[in-house]
């Protein structure tokens, strides 16, 4: 079945993206929001700075963004996004495994404090992953240690379990209820990657516990780990004034394309983002 | 020519009988995989005369995935005169796969 093709693909449901997807349907362009359930501004306590609203909580201003979204028949979607390839002239973006197409892409993904496991970097693609359903199948018979940083954390792991992957789940908190009885568990945290070419241990609370793979799975991918050749500046996507990034098509909006990391800069870029966006899909057209 | 598909026990004689060989590790089951498929075919007619495009299942020919040690797809290697000079692990723009080639050319 040939996917439809959709006019702007934005990645993240936070203020910046469901600023974008207002503006782009606004626009008459068709949009589909992807994002994971974790958002920051939902956990904000209170609000203070964001005009119109006095002392609201995050959770409110997130409540009204999200129906003032859905009411204009902005379709939300719950997933993650895992690559974005460019092709000719489109995008090719993977959703929990299945393949989305669009003309652009607005990321909007947010700025996760993230900090890499010593040996990640050295070891992404020679037994450290993030993406059990992508690579999982590679690893059937053998060893896995799934480190849970996201709330989809468990759901892959019993996968790559009834797969048939001998998994191991490594999570901060207590055994999560629904890990499938045959996963084992530990409490704790990964601090090292070990091996030669590939991976041959990972630490956990320092121990070093043997593994083929190293599954890491947070809620946010790092940029460039989502779309290779994307260009980083001082940790933010480096974009112009029209939110361009490097890459054309693809536009970067909020806190993910810089500071300050406030509501109204999110709203505003989203606007520039998706009105850019839909000119760059006029201007192909002509 | 178009695409090749090599199974482990003549893929030496590929590299070996090839200037510049190109091979996608694929799977059936890999999102990703399938979403390399149309630029790997593009850069196969691009091509076509100067490097071989080759793409190899992982369920399929296990050992020569091994050999490999691919542990993460798609991986895309490039072999000049029988020697690995290239890998890129995980699917990416065109551009990277042509770079890769014509640096081998």
């Amino acid at each position: 079945m040939e996917p439809i093709m959709t006019d702007i693909a934005i990645i993240g449901a936070g203020p910046a993206g469901l600023s974008a997807a207002i503006n782009a349907i606004a626009r008459g362009k068709s949009t589909r929001v992807f994002s994971t359930k974790n958002n920051y501004l939902e956990r904000a306590a209170r609000v203070d700075n964001y005009l119109g609203m006095e002392s609201i909580s995050g959770a409110a201003l997130m409540d009204s963004f999200r129906q003032h979204a859905k009411s204009l028949g902005a379709s939300l979607e719950t997933g993650q996004i895992i690559t974005i390839l460019p092709v000719s002239d489109y995008f090719m973006l993977n959703f929990k495994g299945t393949i989305v197409q669009a003309k652009t892409v607005l990321l909007a993904i947010g700025a996760a404090k993230q900090k890499l496991l010593l040996g990640e970097k050295q070891f992404l693609g020679q037994g450290v992953s993030y993406c059990a359903t992508c690579d999982g199948m590679m690893y059937r018979g053998k060893k896995a240690i799934v480190y849970g940083l996201a709330d989809e954390a468990v759901e892959e792991a019993n996968h790559l379990q009834q797969i048939g992957v001998n998994v191991t789940f490594i999570a901060a908190q207590q055994r999560p209820v629904d890990l499938a009885s045959a996963v084992q568990f530990i409490s704790g945290a990964v601090t090292a990657i070990e091996g030669e070419k590939i991976v041959q241990a990972v630490r956990v609370n320092e121990t070093p516990i043997e593994t083929d793979v190293l599954f890491i799975l947070r809620n946010v991918i790092a940029p460039t780990a989502l779309c290779k050749g994307l260009s980083i500046k001082d940790g933010f996507i480096a974009v112009n004034r029209d939110m361009e990034t490097n890459i054309p098509g693809i536009f970067a909006c909020g806190d993910c394309s810089g500071k300050p990391l406030q509501i109204a800069k999110a709203v505003g870029e989203g606007l520039i983002a998706a009105q850019q966006a839909s000119k760059y899909i006029d201007d192909q057209k002509k | 020519m178009g695409i090749i598909h090599p199974s482990t026990k003549d893929f030496d004689q590929l590299l070996q009988t090839n200037e510049v060989v190109l091979v996608d590790f694929w799977a059936t089951w890999c999102g990703p995989c399938l979403m390399l498929a149309p630029i790997i075919e593009e850069i196969s007619k691009k091509y076509e005369g100067k490097a071989v495009v080759a793409k190899v299942d992982v369920d399929v020919e296990r050992a020569l995935a091994e050999h490999y040690q691919i542990m993460s797809i798609p991986t895309v290697l490039v072999f000049k005169k029988g020697e690995l000079i290239g890998r890129e692990i995980g699917a990416a723009a065109a551009s990277v796969y042509e770079t890769m080639i014509d640096n081998a050319l």
